[in-house]
């Protein structure tokens, strides 16, 4: 009777302790939506009443110097949008044919070196980037391309482009080594070369994995501050097309890290930092979903054809 | 049984955390903390005055935190610092805000400094009016040959707008001290979050102007003769220029505190303007307020 007893004790306490298991992670799965929900709020409440307190035309004016209430955003915008191209321009070319070099053509003790090389790659600060980018990258590039300064978009881009790297690197080498071995035993079959298997069997194969790669390093680079902060000069102008990128720019990061440190909570200028930060958090949104919403798109036609 | 197992250890920590405090000496006499924060310019000789200070009284502790002149006197309006360092005087907005939560801020004079313009070594040009400095920082001149230099585009520098250095550049220099003028930075001045980046800058590149307080040059850059206005005498920034009050770029340093200070925030501020406090100004590349 006893023993009976303590047996379906002990089997009350496992459902217990099943069912707080279950909830807690529940909980933590639940959270992330919770946390995303929160910090939108957030910034709302913080940075919709810049609209109110400036005027459009500020607000959308090529002129930002908050200390006498110009604030103008659209160099800011301009200034990040072009840093980012630029750090795409360097990160996508390297970063894809790194993943391609690793996955498909590296002999197995090339590949078990380079992984962790890239994967320390990601590990360095970006303050360290920084500092390296105005004592080394700055002054040659100045020398170089025969620039009145080097601290510009240009040397911004390039850190970034390092950066960023590493993630497009290890997201797209898991794609392509996630293509089946049967499709290159097939193109090879068929008398295609190494390079025409790659490039037009195991990529494409392989392609939603990699939009996501480059998008995952293009929002790694629309985020990133200290650096930037450091090399690009922080002048607010308009980029002038692609010769922006041989010119200083100032980036939305740059400015919020710049300038929040210094602002009165709830004065105009915080408002339109945190209204700046919103456009951030957009920008990086649609970016997310343009990515998910080519990969489904794909899936779809890849399901239809394998069907 | 587990759970007697943990019942246990709780025990023990809890014991342990309880009997160092049980069984040791009486504590030294009580530490007083003085909260110091505000101007970049000035941490270095904040840090230098806390140190002697604390090296004299153990029995006060004063921790000195950077951030801008700005951040300093939000934060003692906040009542999260006790005494606040600005290289600019307090904004007439900012004792509004600090009047608001029922206190007055009390203003020191604890020093003196000299913003510098800097140039390359390699750029001939070796002095300026205000007046040419304002253009050049307003985007009217563009080029050194403008200014009796070689052929090259000028690269302004210049602090970020939250740095005291910046403000007070901006009103003295750019605008000419006018009240009314509205002259502002080109846009293309490039904003650097510190003076070490300015220094970096203006040691490597010859096309650079920058500017900066009389503490943070180094050998390594050029520093211009000012003259006020055109057909004046050009002076160097040096103590002696900046006391005699020929230097045209000298501002004063301030320390506030919330009311007047009492106890060890006192005898602080009485101390740093005493010849041995003052000293250690001289020796940090500012320039005293009484002479030793």
């Amino acid at each position: 009777m006893e023993i009976k007893l303590n047996v379906s004790w002990k089997k009350t306490l496992q459902a217990i302790n099943e069912q707080v298991i279950t909830r807690a992670i529940q909980a933590s799965g639940y959270s992330a939506i919770l946390f995303v929900v929160v910090i939108f709020i957030f910034l709302m409440r913080e940075g919709l009443p810049a609209l109110e307190e400036v005027s459009v035309s500020n607000l959308f004016s090529a002129r930002w110097y908050p200390i006498e209430d110009y604030f103008g955003i659209l160099p800011l915008l301009g200034g990040s949008l072009i840093v980012t191209l630029g750090a795409a321009l360097v990160a996508v070319p390297f970063g894809l044919g790194t993943a391609i070099f690793i996955a498909e053509i590296a002999p197995r003790w090339a590949r078990e070196i380079l992984k962790p090389f890239v994967e320390v790659m990601a590990g360095i600060p970006s303050v360290v980037l920084g500092f390296l980018g105005i004592v080394a990258l700055a002054p040659r590039l100045r020398v170089l391309l025969d620039l009145p300064t080097g601290l510009t978009a240009l040397a911004g881009s390039l850190l970034l482009g390092g950066i960023s790297i590493p993630t497009v690197v290890s997201v797209a080498e898991d794609a392509l080594d996630a293509v089946p071995r049967a499709y290159r035993d097939a193109a090879l079959a068929l008398g295609a070369t190494r390079w025409q298997t790659i490039w037009r069997v195991t990529l494409p194969a392989a392609r939603s994995g990699v939009i996501t790669a480059v998008m995952l390093g293009v929002g790694r680079a629309i985020g990133e501050t200290m650096t930037v902060m450091m090399v690009t000069g922080n002048a607010p102008v308009i980029p002038a097309g692609l010769a922006g990128l041989f010119a200083p720019a100032r980036t939305m990061t740059a400015t919020i890290a710049a300038e929040m440190g210094e602002v009165a909570a709830g004065s105009v200028h915080y408002h339109v930092l945190f209204f700046i930060g919103i456009l951030l958090f957009l920008i990086s949104l649609v970016i997310n979903l343009t990515a998910s919403a080519v990969v489904f798109r794909q899936r779809k036609r890849a399901e239809r054809i394998l069907s | 049984m587990r759970e007697l197992c943990l019942v246990c250890i709780l025990l023990a920590l809890l014991s342990a955390c309880a009997s160092p405090s049980g069984n040791q000496p009486a504590a030294p006499a009580p530490v007083t903390t003085i909260q110091n924060k505000g101007s970049d310019t000035m941490v270095n000789l904040a840090l230098a005055w806390a140190e002697l200070y604390q090296s004299q009284h153990p029995e006060v502790s004063i921790s000195v935190t950077g951030g801008g002149s700005g951040t300093g006197i939000s934060a003692l309006a906040n009542n999260t610092v006790d005494i606040a360092n600005a290289s600019r005087a307090i904004k007439p907005e900012e004792i509004e805000t600090i009047q608001r939560n029922g206190a007055a801020p009390v203003e020191f004079v604890v020093a003196r400094d000299a913003i510098a313009v800097i140039v390359n070594h390699a750029n001939p040009v070796e002095q300026l009016t205000l007046q040419q400095i304002s253009d050049i920082y307003s985007g009217k001149l563009t080029n050194w040959s403008q200014v009796g230099g070689e052929n090259r585009p000028i690269v302004r520098l210049s602090r970020e707008t939250n740095s005291g250095t910046h403000v007070y550049f901006l009103e003295e220099v750019l605008r000419l001290g006018r009240e009314d003028d509205k002259t502002l930075f080109a846009p293309e001045t490039l904003l650097l979050p510190s003076s070490e980046g300015i220094t970096a800058e203006v040691r490597d590149n010859p096309n650079a102007i920058g500017y900066d307080g009389l503490g943070y040059i180094t050998p390594d850059v050029k520093v211009l003769g000012v003259a006020a206005a055109s057909g004046q005498p050009y002076y160097y920034p040096s103590v002696e220029t900046v006391n005699n009050k020929t230097y045209p770029i000298a501002r004063d340093l301030y320390m506030y505190t919330l009311g007047e200070p009492q106890g060890a925030k006192a005898a602080y501020l009485q101390w740093i303007l005493q010849p041995e406090a003052q000293q250690v100004v001289r020796e940090l590349g500012f320039v005293p307020v009484t002479s030793p």
